[in-house]
């Protein structure tokens, strides 16, 4: 039972990570209905700004809480601002360019900036330091939840818990739904294309930033690397919820994070990442829409 | 008037208590409609009433939520072709036109008749590759037809022009024509006449007049232009709302309450 | 003034990247040491190269709106001087002449190192070929060519391993495995809209290179094979200098017939088909045509290309492993048609000689080179969709006089 226990948790830490990211590439796809194949760099971007900025602070004596929480808001305002350039620079001039343009634009970017961070730092994995106090509270459950898995549930709850307040009810969430359920029409009554596209990258790459840090300290190394297979994984979810929605991002990330961790755990570890490929291949196939995302027919 | 035409024979295409819904919308709800041999059928009705959606069930583009589509292609025996994939119904005889233009823009226009002829030649990728007589005097088939073709609508000057430089109402012809290539029985024009000019419409009156005249097939038309309808058609079905209003001929349709209802609205019903 | 507004926001956006690139290339943390590393000097190149760029960039897009209403006013499209050279059709012959007399003297005349690039970049021209054959004419956007690659390769290997099947009768095997895979692999996902399908193709390939690494029964691992026999020549023994002349001239067969077959598919009913089903599927469909069936023959006939090529890959190197089949590897057979030029013959040739060759002869520039095809990727995407090479498509040219038809470069 323990055992069980302890995957059910390992999943649910997963997931969360992979709902994170998720949330980026589905708030992506539902306004542009672009497959923004660089969000799985710009979470790794968010990690390494976290590493660099962490242990600078802890080398220049500074130590705890303080640290994290600095490290984590650079990693936020560095990845948003990635994230808003990189829009800027690969999507922006493509707007009225044939549907696989800027996905190729997308994938080349994506290639340059793994290299960046590869050339700029190194190819090697880098110790992520351990940030998040162990709390005494968690000591009798350690053997099924450790304290950082604590953290990064509960963290993401709350992000959830914010973001769809933020969707909801402000006047960037409103806007952000009326473009993607019509952009022409979100144009006519005055709404700010540019800004909302920009908005959505910021909103999507904080969150991606947000996961990469939890995740660094969480498993506790990082490289350049990482971003590609979180990248898919994360995109998987997206589409496993159904691509487009912000509860099937959610919905996607957890239940490929329990497949994965029941499957690692029940199975075989040797093949995890094959489980999250298989699992996109087969979701395409037999259900392209979705878990929660609705069949539309195309207007001909 | 329209009715000189040899007398009808049997219908080429029978449709039954069709249904589709999207989602809850019923945007056709058990219409039947049927088109006879060497007929021109118009189909008419405001905007939204489902006259399109009628046409992508017909030619498979749609899954019908209910209903039945019949076809007897002259000579042929009569077969159900409900939900048929589309390039198989196109094949059996059935050929369209697209409300919004939907030609292949970087091809030329001769190019784009050739590909209607795609599904009446046969070379594979091993006669691509080694390019036989046979191979090769099937392009040159190819060629000769499509031309032939593009010369009925009035567009060999334009035959090797891209076709996305043509100007709207050659456009229009051009679809005509590379839906004419695949050989069909019957020709289904989604308003063929949308954003011609006068003079156009009226070329475009007699290019439908004279498509049935020489190529014998029966025609089934969606428009809004109503003096081309009341010209050309032998007969009128009137929609709105996804059902059915009325039919009939030209003059029976120009008379009757329901239609003039649906187009011009409650309060001039007086 | 407007002098001064452009000087002004190339500042800011000098100002800009040069915040955005301080943690990671000005700050180097070794965490061995415990050190930090402060290289400033980046610092500035970044923001001397972003002010450069920015002008340089401002300067394409205005161009490049400028060209789009050139083309709307049916202009003829912008060649390059060199092109317009060989547009006279003497100029083509006798270039072609020069190359195939390079061509055949080149392995009497260069060392064996300088034949196995050539040999390799020829290589991924066949590549290139056959990826170009699903981007560039299908319209579909494949991420795992490597995978295709891939199994080319270990068709050789293993079956020579276990049976010991020489290079002459797996090449075709290989090839035919790889069409295989790809109509495997497109049966269920040919449906799925295009950029889904990219997605699907590139899960494949990591889940073929993964099984590779991972079955270890089967493919041995990530250690790979090694000891794979070189391609004998009737029997022959030949010595390394030979082995390496004589695979250039088999790849030298292979590109030619690359070649040959691409551009009669071009030029035939498939061809025309795939066009039009990159133009509008929709239409495509209604006018007969069965999409999947066109689909699934472009698919089978690009992978067989890979198939082809991987069987000599193995053969080449004589060891192989799952490293060489990453999605990198899928990311440059990309590169090369989109940087080429997709969907023309001469683009993806001009691509894979450009890309192979150059970070082979600057070395310098070897460790930069997959930094330098993302930017050309994105930069090629923005400015120059059509390659470098722009040859407007093949168009069947009708002459009126005899109704014969004539096929001619418009
Ligand atoms: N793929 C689809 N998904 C959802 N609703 C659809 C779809 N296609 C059509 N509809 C709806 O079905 C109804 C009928 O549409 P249809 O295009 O058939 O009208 P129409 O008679 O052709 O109108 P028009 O004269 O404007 O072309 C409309 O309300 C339309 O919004
Ligand atoms: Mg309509």
């Amino acid at each position: 039972m323990d055992y069980f226990l302890e995957i059910f948790w390992g999943g649910l830490t997963r997931g969360s990570i992979y709902a994170l990211i998720a949330l980026g590439y589905t708030m992506v796809y539902g306004i542009l209905e672009l497959i923004n194949f660089a969000h799985g760099e710009i979470y790794m971007i968010g990690a390494f700004t976290a590493l660099i900025v962490s242990t600078a602070l802890a080398m220049a004596g500074m130590k705890g809480l303080t640290v994290f929480i600095l490290a984590s808001v650079l990693a936020v305002i560095y990845a948003s601002a990635y994230g808003f350039t990189v829009e800027k620079i690969a999507y922006k001039p493509l707007r009225q360019a044939p549907r696989l343009s800027p996905l190729i634009s997308a994938i080349g970017m994506s290639i340059f900036l793994q290299n960046y961070v590869l050339l700029a730092q190194t190819s090697d994995f880098l110790p992520f330091p351990g940030l998040i106090p162990e709390f005494t509270f968690m000591q009798p459950y350690a053997h099924i939840i450790g304290s950082t898995e604590m953290v990064i549930i509960s963290t993401t709850a709350l992000i959830m818990l914010l973001l769809t307040v933020f969707i909801k009810f402000t006047r960037m969430g409103k806007a952000m739904r009326a473009t993607a359920q019509d952009r022409n029409m979100a144009m006519l009554v005055g709404i700010d294309i540019n800004k909302v596209i920009s908005s959505t990258f910021i909103l999507g790459s904080a969150l991606a930033a947000v996961g990469g840090v939890l995740i660094a300290s969480h498993i506790g190394r990082i490289n350049f690397y990482i971003g590609f297979i979180a990248g898919i994984k994360a995109f998987t979810a997206a589409v496993l919820g159904g691509i487009g929605s912000i509860p099937g991002a959610v919905l996607g990330g957890l239940v490929l994070g329990w497949t994965e961790s029941f499957a690692t755990g029940y199975v075989s570890s040797d093949y995890e990442d094959v489980f999250a490929f298989a699992f996109l291949v087969l979701i395409l196939i037999f259900r392209p829409s979705g878990l929660v995302g609705r069949k539309t027919i195309q207007k001909v | 008037m329209p009715q000189t035409f040899p007398q009808n024979k049997g219908s080429v295409l029978d449709i039954v208590n069709l249904t589709m819904n999207f989602g809850g919308l019923r945007a056709i709800d058990a219409v039947n409609l049927h088109v006879k041999q060497w007929e021109i059928v118009a189909l008419i009705g405001p905007n939204g009433a489902g006259k399109t959606t009628i046409f992508n069930c017909i030619t498979g583009l749609y899954k019908p939520t209910a209903g039945d589509i019949f076809i007897q292609p002259p000579g042929r025996k009569r077969k159900r072709v409900t939900g048929m994939k589309i390039h198989k119904i196109t094949k059996r005889g059935m050929a369209r036109t697209f409300q919004n233009i939907r030609i292949f823009s970087n091809m030329t226009a001769l190019e784009n008749v050739m590909i209607g002829r795609h599904c009446r030649t046969k070379a594979g990728v091993w006669e691509a590759v080694l390019k036989n007589k046979r191979t090769r005097k099937e392009e040159k088939d190819i060629v000769s037809q499509s031309y032939n073709i593009l010369a009925k609508v009035g567009l060999t000057q334009a035959v090797n022009e891209l076709a996305k430089n043509l100007p709207y109402g050659a456009q229009r012809r051009l679809e005509i024509a590379r839906a004419m290539a695949t050989e069909p029985f019957l020709l289904l024009l989604d308003e063929p006449a949308a954003g011609m000019n006068p003079y156009e419409t009226k070329e475009l009156d007699e290019l439908i007049l004279r498509i049935r005249e020489e190529e014998r097939i029966s025609i089934l038309m969606i428009e809004h232009d109503m003096k081309l309808v009341m010209s050309v058609s032998d007969r009128i079905y009137v929609m709105d709302y996804g059902e059915k209003i009325a039919e009939g001929s030209p003059s029976e349709i120009r008379e009757n309450h329901v239609v003039i209802k649906a187009y011009l609205g409650e309060e001039f019903d007086a | 003034m407007r002098k001064i507004k452009e000087l002004r926001q190339s500042l800011l956006i000098s100002v800009w990247f040069m915040f955005l690139t301080f943690p990671i290339m000005v700050i180097r943390v070794n965490t061995i040491d415990n050190i930090i590393e402060w290289r400033w000097m980046n610092m500035i190149y970044v923001g001397l190269g972003s002010f450069v760029f920015s002008f340089i960039w401002r300067y394409l897009l205005s161009k490049k709106q400028s060209g789009a209403k050139l083309l709307k006013a049916d202009k003829p499209a912008y060649l390059l001087p060199m092109q317009r050279i060989f547009a006279n059709p003497w100029m083509q012959m006798s270039a072609l002449f020069f190359i195939a007399v390079f061509a055949v003297i080149f392995p009497f005349v260069f060392s064996s190192y300088q034949i196995n690039i050539m040999t390799t970049a020829l290589m991924y021209v066949v590549l290139g070929l056959g990826l170009n054959i699903v981007v560039g004419q299908a319209g579909l956007l494949n991420l795992g060519y490597a995978a295709f690659y891939a199994v080319g390769a270990y068709s050789y290997a293993l079956l020579n391993y276990h049976f010991g099947i020489g290079f002459w009768t797996a090449l075709p095997i290989g090839a035919a495995l790889a069409a295989l895979f790809g109509i495997i692999l497109g049966l269920p996902v040919l449906r799925l809209r295009g950029d889904y399908l990219a997605i699907v193709t590139l899960g494949f390939g990591e889940i073929v290179r993964l099984v590779l690494e991972n079955w270890n029964e089967f493919s041995f691992g990530p250690s790979g094979i090694s000891n794979i026999p070189r391609p004998g020549f009737f029997g022959i023994e030949l010595n390394f200098e030979q082995v390496s002349a004589y695979l250039y001239f088999l790849v030298i067969g292979i590109c030619l017939l690359a070649i040959f077959v691409i551009r009669r598919l071009q030029n035939s009913r498939i061809g025309r088909a795939w066009i039009a089903m990159r133009e509008d599927e929709v239409a495509c469909q209604s006018m007969g045509i069965d999409m999947t069936r066109a689909k699934l023959t472009a698919l089978a006939l690009s992978s067989m290309w890979a198939g082809l090529v991987g069987v000599i890959f193995a053969a080449k190197t004589t060891f192989i492993n799952p490293a060489s089949f990453t999605f990198l590897e899928s990311a440059m057979i990309l590169s090369i048609i989109v940087i080429g030029g997709m969907g023309t013959i001469l683009g993806v040739i001009v691509g894979a000689f450009l890309l192979i060759l150059l970070p082979e002869y600057l070395r310098a520039l070897s460790d930069y080179r997959m930094l330098a095809f993302g930017a050309a990727i994105v930069l090629m995407m923005i400015f120059r969709p059509q390659g470098i090479v722009t040859v407007s498509r093949r168009t069947y040219q009708f002459s009126d006089e005899n109704h014969a038809p004539d096929i001619s470069t418009k």
